[in-house]
Formats: structure tokens, sequence, C-alpha cells
């Protein structure tokens, strides 16, 4: 069966579980479907599937583990992080035709939605009864539930509200094996392995979440915005950490440099005052009298700390003129370059300003423009590095800048990414921030749930991927073996050397994770008579068998033995990329300049000796 | 041209993916896919700007965007998308109708095409990884898609739009039909027609057009309109008058209306005899050099009128006279056929219709600028105020109006949910696709029920005649008029039964 079911051959099957409207096989319009929201990175799917339900999304999951196709789920296309990338050699699932708001349950405070549903919507449904969904992507208008899940997705007031993963109570999913099954029980109440919690932020490698129960929060009784300009970004920081250390969680603290003003001001206009070398955006929310008083003192500590001009806005108006220069400011930032990199770390709250210091002064070293625009209140920095795309130098510089500043982001102690997740783009810096154990006991989670590596792969784990290596992307001995530093194991075969923890990686872990859902009392969305039963199971969907087909691989999930390795165990040091469109290089798309599909395996070595 | 291609490829390139678009996208909202969202159609016509020939499937899509232009105002990078889905509009036609779109083929084979492969737009899409490919002039042909055989539409298709391109824009024509339309009408025969399903099975465009053909006005144009029409008061501006061809021929009371708002507010209003059509329709639809012969003669008659400005009162309209100077500039130079008497030869029509665009008002951003002159009396009903999309996004007239209305006394102005998104009318767009425009019609109309108004009120005629239609299927009784109407009546003192409130 295995071998009859080539990618082309998929096609009737695929029709015959979604409707041949719905598979797209035109190679024009498979192209409209090559990258997400960084165009830097673009791979066109082989297929692209438009499922309508659950049970289709199911079958088409299972069939692609019968065929042995890889496959990549995709929401609207507006990742970060190429997390949505196609494979050439897969089928592109895309859910933005499962976009029913399900149920909403006022009293409760929850709603089940589909996967295709946008964030914004969601609010939108929930506003009638005085609720909103609380994580606010910028993108919010357009960035469907089912990608908020799958990349953690926060937003500008998750400083108090939290991310999506604080807002997410059950979730029916697809397994990789094409398993419809049920994680966690829609009331929050976690009793057992959190697997909510593994799921959410997996960036589409443990499955495709098919029905997601969201919690609702009331909407605030009173929102206070203010806007205050300082001379220079360190007092504005000045002011952050005098508001926090106050114990005030403001619903979200902004920054602006002088830069990212100037861009904002020749977007939109925002009237922002004029000749600041920042600017800071205070939003509280809450009970009336809880805002007030928070206002009066929020006021004060950033007058102490300098400001040069408060602004205060309690209307919806008001409130709208500030927010649009801060909403602008990426796309905005495209008016004073031609191209631009969007950067995505994280550093202490209290490293800000040293930070900040150290990429202005990488960016006077390296000549090239920095913008800082970024969610000071958690210290999530989004600088964007501007160079012109028509000088291939400066394009390399701008690249180089932009890993320096994640450098040092992991050098005071941050991370590599605040929201905008791995995916691809910085699969490569994982070695940076983890060692080889670090990244084994992960592998060890998405083994447990896909054990053939065909959910999503090439994504978050740095080349080489550990277990189930597709076959083909390697061939030949692996040098690590060569040199006598790794061993070989075959896996899943009479051969295979199974170690015990290498028997974690078969499917028996995510059957507990069904039954678990299946034990779990009441159902999402109960009382909804249109909410889908917990623990239903495709039936036809299951993969026949259960085991995947034997693969050769090199190394396993859990025992992959590195000897001789550096005291830091980082077996090896991945080369950087040259091509200059590695981050999330916007115009990288419109230059002639192309980064494959793949990135060059790290281990790629000549055949023979 | 190669300029014409440059252009079009920064124009792509200010798109940064971002995906704003999508849920402002009317056909996205229908169907949920890439192809059917402006970000998918800017990377369709990408493919062909770098040479990959028009499939029938992604010429589809093109034919399914209704241009209402939601996207631009959605987009926080500007992307000039209308400049888009025109190019796209007349390679999808040409490819479509078999052959080549007069004045569009072979000047667009030029020469330059080596430069435009060094760095365009979504650069590397056609899978080219190497130098070689991308610059050796593999892509070195018409820019004109040659679709393949199956990208030709289907003969009843192309009967279809050859009907209502050489109807529609001819006032004159358009009116000999009403004849037996009225007759059919009398005898009740049209409603018949209509519930049966012979006339989609001739053509879905001919169920569509018969669902759509509004009774016949509430107050039957009285003549034709004089040429001159004297203020009254003081004189205050001189405007011309575009009187339109649905506009005219289906809803003369609305030209009527304007002309005495106008006269009521200090303005000599002319109104040239003879007027055709300013070529909206035949733009709209890639029909790009039908369009060009439209606007010259509409450019020639209005600088024969001398006027202060030139205005609309159909957004369609409007907002295509405000683009011919880029019309215009695409296409080569004819004779100087409607020069006028003394005129320099060398004055270009290029330079004349950007002369005339800058005198392009709309009916409301007109109003709005002269400021109000004629008391209003007071107009007892709570109206639903329906953006037009060559209005609100085309034209970025969404202000204006509601200023003009809230000035009225005692009328009650609501807002429509989901205000921006499109009626399905577009023009021509409920003929040709009549699948799609009836959805959105019905979501148009649940948005006029849910606000509880009693009437309607939109700036353009396709839109009036839309979301009557589907009102009137469902029984409703909510009357639909165009701003002017409402300003007419309150200036007059009429009673708001005069609109046709019950």
């Amino acid at each position: 069966m295995t071998e009859a079911l080539t990618i082309e051959g998929l096609v009737p099957r695929l029709a015959a579980i979604a409707g041949r409207e719905n598979v797209i096989t035109d190679p024009l319009e498979l192209r409209t479907y090559e990258c997400d929201g960084l165009t830097s990175h673009r791979a066109v799917p082989a297929l692209v599937v438009l499922p309508a339900t659950a049970e289709e999304t199911a079958a088409i999951v299972a069939l692609c583990a019968a065929a042995g196709v890889p496959f990549v789920a995709r929401g609207s296309g507006t990742g970060l992080s190429g997390g949505a990338l196609p494979r050439e050699d897969g089928v592109l699932i895309v859910m933005s035709r499962m976009r029913r708001i399900i149920e909403i349950d006022p009293v409760s405070r929850r709603a089940v939605v589909e996967p295709g549903v946008t964030n914004l919507s969601v609010s939108k449904a929930a506003a009638p009864y005085g609720l909103f969904y609380a994580p606010d992507p910028s993108s919010q208008v357009i960035c469907s539930v089912g990608g908020n899940v799958a990349e953690n997705s926060g937003g500008a007031h998750c400083l108090k509200h939290g991310f999506t993963v604080h807002h997410v109570t059950g979730l029916e999913i697809v397994t990789p094996s094409g398993e419809l099954t049920w994680l966690g029980d829609g009331t929050g109440v976690v009793s057992g392995y959190d697997l909510v919690g593994a799921f959410i932020g997996s960036e589409g490698t443990l499955g495709i979440a098919t029905k997601i129960v969201v919690k609702l929060t009331p909407l605030p009784e009173a929102v206070h915005t203010l806007l205050a300009a300082y001379p220079t970004m360190a007092a504005g920081g000045a002011a952050v950490s005098g508001i926090i250390a106050a114990g005030i969680v403001p619903a979200a603290i902004e920054m602006m440099d002088a830069l990212s003003i100037e861009a904002a001001e020749a977007a939109v206009a925002c009237g922002y005052p004029e000749g600041a070398g920042a600017v800071l955006i205070v939003e509280l929310d809450g009970p009336a009298s809880e805002v007030e008083a928070e206002v009066g003192c929020v006021r004060s500590l950033c007058m102490k700390a300098g400001a040069t001009e408060i602004r205060a806005a309690d209307d919806a108006a008001r409130r709208a003129a500030i927010w649009a220069g801060r909403k602008s400011a990426f796309a905005a930032v495209g008016r004073i370059s031609p191209s631009f990199i969007v950067q995505d770390g994280v550093v202490p709250r209290t490293a800000l300003g040293a930070v900040l210091g150290r990429i202005a002064s990488l960016s006077a070293d390296a000549g090239i423009r920095v913008a800082n625009v970024f969610h000071a209140g958690d210290g999530n920095l989004h600088p964007l590095v501007l160079y012109d795309d028509g000088s291939s130098a400066e394009a390399e510089a701008a690249e180089v800048l932009s890993g320096a500043i994640l450098d040092t982001c992991i050098e005071y102690g941050g991370s590599i990414t605040g929201e905008h997740g791995v995916g691809v783009d910085k699969s490569r810096y994982m070695p940076k921030m983890f060692d080889a154990d670090d990244l084994d006991t992960m592998q060890l989670v998405r083994c447990a749930f896909d054990p053939a590596s065909l959910c999503n792969p090439g994504k978050v784990f740095p080349t080489p991927r550990l277990c189930g290596e597709v076959p083909g992307a390697r061939r030949g001995t692996h040098p690590a073996v060569a040199a006598g530093q790794a061993e070989l194991f075959l896996w899943f075969t009479e051969r295979a050397v199974v170690l015990p923890s290498a028997r974690l990686a078969r499917p028996c872990a995510l059957r507990g994770a069904s039954s678990l859902g299946a034990r779990g009392a009441s159902p999402p969305g109960a009382g909804g008579a249109s909410a889908a039963r917990p623990s239903r199971r495709a039936s036809a969907a299951r993969r026949p068998g259960g085991v995947p087909p034997a693969r050769h691989v090199y190394g396993t999930c859990a025992a992959r033995h590195v000897r001789g390795a550096s005291p830091t165990r980082r077996v090896p040091s991945f080369p950087r990329r040259t091509s200059p469109s590695a981050h999330h290089t916007y115009q990288a798309t419109h230059s002639s300049r192309r980064t494959p599909p793949s990135p060059p395996h790290p281990y790629q070595w000549p055949q023979g000796p | 041209m190669s300029d014409e291609h440059d252009q079009l490829r920064s124009v792509i390139k200010d798109c940064v993916h971002c995906g704003f678009c999508l849920p402002a996208c009317p056909t996205y909202q229908l169907w949920g896919e890439e192809m059917d969202s402006p970000r998918g159609r800017i990377y369709l016509a990408n493919q062909v700007l770098d040479g990959a020939e028009l499939t029938a499937a992604a010429a589809e899509h093109f034919d399914r965007c209704l241009g209402c232009m939601a996207c631009m105002t959605a987009c926080p990078s500007g992307v000039q998308y209308d400049q888009v889905i025109e190019a796209a509009r007349v390679w999808t036609e040409e490819a479509r109708s078999g052959e080549p779109v007069p004045g569009t083929g072979p000047r667009d084979a030029g020469p330059a095409r080596g430069a435009e492969a060094e760095d365009g737009g979504l650069a590397g899409v056609d899978g080219a990884e190497g130098p070689s490919a991308r610059a050796g002039g593999t892509t070195d042909r018409s820019i004109s898609p040659k679709g393949g055989a199956d990208v030709k539409r289907r003969l009843r298709d192309r009967a279809v739009r050859a009907a209502i391109f050489s109807v529609f824009p001819y006032p004159r024509r358009l009116r000999a039909l009403t004849g037996p339309l009225r007759a059919a009408q009398r005898t009740g025969l049209d409603r018949r027609l209509a519930r049966g399903t012979l006339p989609d099975r001739v053509s879905p465009a001919l169920g569509a057009a018969l669902r759509l053909a509004p009774p016949r006005p509430r107050e039957a144009a009285r003549g034709v309109l004089p040429e001159r029409v004297a203020a009254r008061g003081p004189r205050r501006a001189v405007v011309g008058m575009l009187t339109g061809c649905v506009q005219s021929v289906f809803f003369p009371q609305v030209n009527a209306a304007t002309a005495r708002v106008l006269a009521a507010e200090g303005c000599d209003v002319i109104i040239p005899r003879g007027q055709g059509c300013c070529g909206a329709l035949s733009l709209h639809s890639g029909r790009a050099e039908e369009a060009a012969r439209f606007a010259r003669r509409t450019i020639a008659q209005f600088e024969r009128a001398g006027v202060d400005a030139v205005v609309v009162n159909s957004a369609g309209c409007g907002s295509a006279m405000k683009e011919y100077e880029r019309l215009l500039a695409g296409l080569p130079e004819p004779d100087p056929t409607f020069a006028l008497a003394g005129q320099e030869e060398s004055v270009s029509w290029v330079a004349r219709a950007g002369a005339l665009s800058g005198k392009v008002r709309d009916l409301a951003e007109f109003l709005a600028e002269l400021g109000p002159a004629a008391p209003r009396h007071p107009l007892p009903v709570t109206a639903a105020y329906h953006d037009a999309c060559h209005l609100a996004h085309a034209q970025r007239i969404t202000r204006q109006p509601r200023e003009l209305l809230s000035a009225i006394p005692s009328l009650r102005v609501v807002e429509l949910p989901d205000a921006g998104m499109c009626c399905g009318s577009a023009g021509v767009y409920n003929l040709l696709q009549p699948g799609a425009a009836r959805e959105l019609g019905r979501r148009k109309a649940d948005a006029v029920l849910a606000t509880g108004a009693r009437l309607v009120i939109s700036a353009n005629p396709g839109c009036t005649l839309q979301i009557t239609a589907e009102l009137g299927r469902r029984g409703e009784s909510i009357a639909a008029v165009h701003t002017a109407e409402i300003l007419d009546a309150s200036i007059r003192g009429l009673p708001a039964g005069s609109l046709g409130v019950r």
C-alpha cells in the first residue's frame, strides 16, 4: 500500500475526502502557498488541501501517514518564523475553511472555535456578552486561532493577560498518525500531564488542532492609555523599571525609538511629540477605581524618569490615535528603508538598557540603522534592521548584525524568540540556547507524538534531525559516526538497538494521550449540541499497523552518544548561512536572492571518501 | 512596455505578505483560499509577470476579484492593488477571449525585457535558482499570457460578456431595453421568468439580470435634464455633471435630485448633452482600450463645458474618472480627433486627462468642500448608510457623506455591521459571477436588516440595484436611495414617504 501511494496518487484520494475543488494542483495556485508571513523562506508544496471538518483533516493526515508523505498545517499564513513553510515533497493542509465559531458560552466564559477562525473574530463574537479573547497578536485581524495555538502567540497585552497557553483549556487534535482525540477537558484544570501545554507552542510538530476551547475574559471596566515622551531610550527604560518595581502590572508597555517614530509618522501621521528620542505607551485596564489610582501613579513615575511630555487617552478615539503609530510601525518602516529584517528576541527587563545600548553600538559599528519597537513590559525586543537590498554587501552586513543582536540577547540571559517562534528561521540558533541534552529531550517529546517525523518536519530543531530522519536526506556514513563520535542505530528494525528510552518513541505514548482525553469527564463545549464529543476517533483514520515503516536513522531520539565532543557538547557548530535573507526579510522576497527551500544541510558531505 | 512592467513590479514589491488584506477581501471571506485573496492574486500576477503561462485556474481568480479595493484600505504598506488587478484583467481578458485585446498585445512585447529580469517583484518565484535562468532572457516573451486552450472562456460566457459590453456603456441602447423590461414587469412575466430556471439555463447572467432589474422609478424622468440648471441665489460655482449610463436609465430621479441639490447650494450646473459612458465598466473589466475611447470622449466633452468641477454621483464612475491620467498614460496617443478647436496639438491626452481628473469630485465630496447654503428641513427616519466600495475604498470618501447626512435634522443614520464589505454588485460582477454576488448580497441584506433601518442610503447605482433586489426578494419594504435624494428631500421639505419609506 505504501509504495502505491505517490504524491500524485494522493490526489484522487484527497479529492474523495475533501472534494476535488478543495485539492489544489495548479502550479500557479500552488505557488501562492509557498511562504507565510516570512517570505525569505519559500517552498512550493506538492499539493494543497483545504479540509472543511475535523474528520476530513484526520482522514487527510491518516492518508499522508499511510503514504509516508510529510504534511504541514497552515492557518492564515501570517507567521514570522516560517513555521508553516510547506514541504516540496509534501501536502499542505490549509485550515482556513474551518472557521466556525462553534459555541460561545458566556456563563462558563469560554468559546469553542475551529482553528481557521481569526483571533479578532473570537473577540467580536464574544463582545455582546461583555467578554473578549485576550491574546492579541499584532496580526489579530487575520491570524488564526489554530496558528496562535501552534506558535503560542502573545501580543501587546500579554504582559498582563498572558499568552495563548494561558487561554486555551482544551484541544481537539489530529495526531500525526491521523487519530482524532482531545487534549484537556476544557475546564483548564489539569490532572495528569499537561498535554495541552505541551501542544501549544509546538509549532505544528505534534499534530493539528481541529477544535480549540478558549477562555473568554471580561472586558475591562476602564481602559486608560498614556503616552510619555523621553529624550533617550535609557530614560524610557528607567520608567519601565520604575512602573514594574512599583508593583503595577499594566495591560501593555510599549516603547518606540526615534527612528520608528519617524517611520510611523511618515505612514500614519500619528502626531507623537516632536523631537522625542523615545515614546512609551502604557495601557492600564481593569476596574475603574483601580485604573484611576494606577494612572496617577504611572504618571508620576513617568515624570520622575524624565518624561518631557505625557498625553493621556481615556476614550476610544484618542486611544486609537496613540496606538495607530505603534501598530503601524512594522509596515511603516518600509517607508524609510527599502528592506528590513524584523528580529524577535527577549532580554530580562533589567537588562533592557544595556542591551539597547549594545544594539546601538553594534548598529553604529556596522553602519546600519536599527529601529526599535518593542514590548518593553516583558523585555520582548523587535529590532528592525534597515538595509538596502540593492547592495549585497549591506544585506550581508544587516544579516550579520541581526544575528549579533540575537547573540546579545542570549548573552544577557534572554531568548532567541519572544513570540514569532523558531520555525525554520531560527532553528539554527537553537543550539546556542540549548545544549544537546536539552534538544534530545525535546526530540523525545516530539517523537512521542510523531515517531515517523511526518508532521511539519524540518521545523524548530536544527538539522540534523534525530529521530525519524527522512530517508534520502542523508546517505552514506554519517561523519560523526565515521569519526567514532556517534553510534549508529537502526530504528524499528530487528537489528535496532532499542534502548529503554527509545521505546518511548513508539506511538504508545500517544495512545496514553488519547485515553487521557477519553477519561476527561466533561466534554469541551458540553451543553453545546454541535460541540464534538471528546476522544472521538476517526476509526478509518488510524494508522494501519500502528508502526511506521522501518527507517534507517543516525542516532536515536534518546541514545545519541557523542564522544569526545566539545565541553559544551554542541555538535558540531552550524555553518552560518551565507544567504542574507535568513531572517524575516520582508523585502528579500522581492530581491533576486532566493533562499533554497531547505537550508543547506550542515552535514553535507561529499559522497565517497 | 518595460516602463509599465517596472511600474507594476515596483507596486508588487511593496507587498510584504502580511495578510492584513485577507479579512477585508469578500472572496476570501467566501472561500478562504489564498488565491482568492489580494495577497494571493498579487502572487499570481507576479508569476505571470515573470513569464509563467496563465492557467485557467489562475485566470478564474482574477475574474472573481470584485475590484472593491477594500484591500487597499486595509493594507498597511500602501500597495496599489488597483494597478495590479487592472493589469491582470487585461491579461485575463486577452487570454480568455482568445484574441489579443486591441492595443495591448504588441505594445507589451517590448524589447526591454532584460531589464525587468534583473530584480523584480517576488523575484525567483518562477523557481529559477541560477543566474542563467534569470538574466538569460528566458522570460523574453510577451507579457500578455498566451494561456493554454482551456484558459479561453466558454462560448456562452464570451457571448454574455460581448452582450454586456455592447449594451451597458451605451445609455441609448440600455434605454431601448427598458421598453421590453417594463412590458414584462407590467404583465408580471419577469417575475414568473425569474422564478423558473429557464433564464439561468440560458445563462446565469440572464437570470441574474432579471432578478436585479429595477422596478419603474418612483418619479418618472420627466423629459431629459436641461443642459444648464441655474444656481438659486448667489452663484458659488459652475459645475459639470455626469449623468452616467445605469444612473441615467434606471435612476433618472437621482440625477434630477443631484442637479436640484447642486443648484440649491448655489451652483450653475452644466449637463453636457450626448454624454456617453465614462469608461468605468470597461476599465474595471480589463478592457483598457475601450475604456480609453470612452475616457477621451468624456474628457473632450467636459473641457468644452468649461466648468470649475465635474460632479459625479456614481461612485464607480467617479473613481474611474479620477484615474483617467493613469489609464491614458499606458496607451499610445491617438490622432487628436477630439482636440478642442484652437487647442495646441502638443497638449497630450495624458495631460488633458490629468487636468480633468483634478476637477472630478464625488457629489458628497464636493458638497462637503463647498459647505451648506440651503436650509435643511427635518426628515424623521432611520437610515443605514452603505459605503459604496468605489467611494469608500477607491476614493477614500467615508467622512463627507456622513457629515452631510448628520446635518439633516431628525435623520438618524446608523452604521452597518461590517460596513467595508462589498455588497456584491461591483459593476457588472453580479451578472458575470452571479453566485458569489448573490451570497454577498445576502450578507449585506442581513446587515441592513440587523440595524432596523427603514431606508438604505448608497451612492452608487449598482449597489442600489443589488441591495434592493435582495431586500425585495425577501419581501422587505426597505427603500434604497441615493445621498442626493435624501438631501433633495430635506432641502425641499418633502416627507420621508416621498423617498419610498413605508
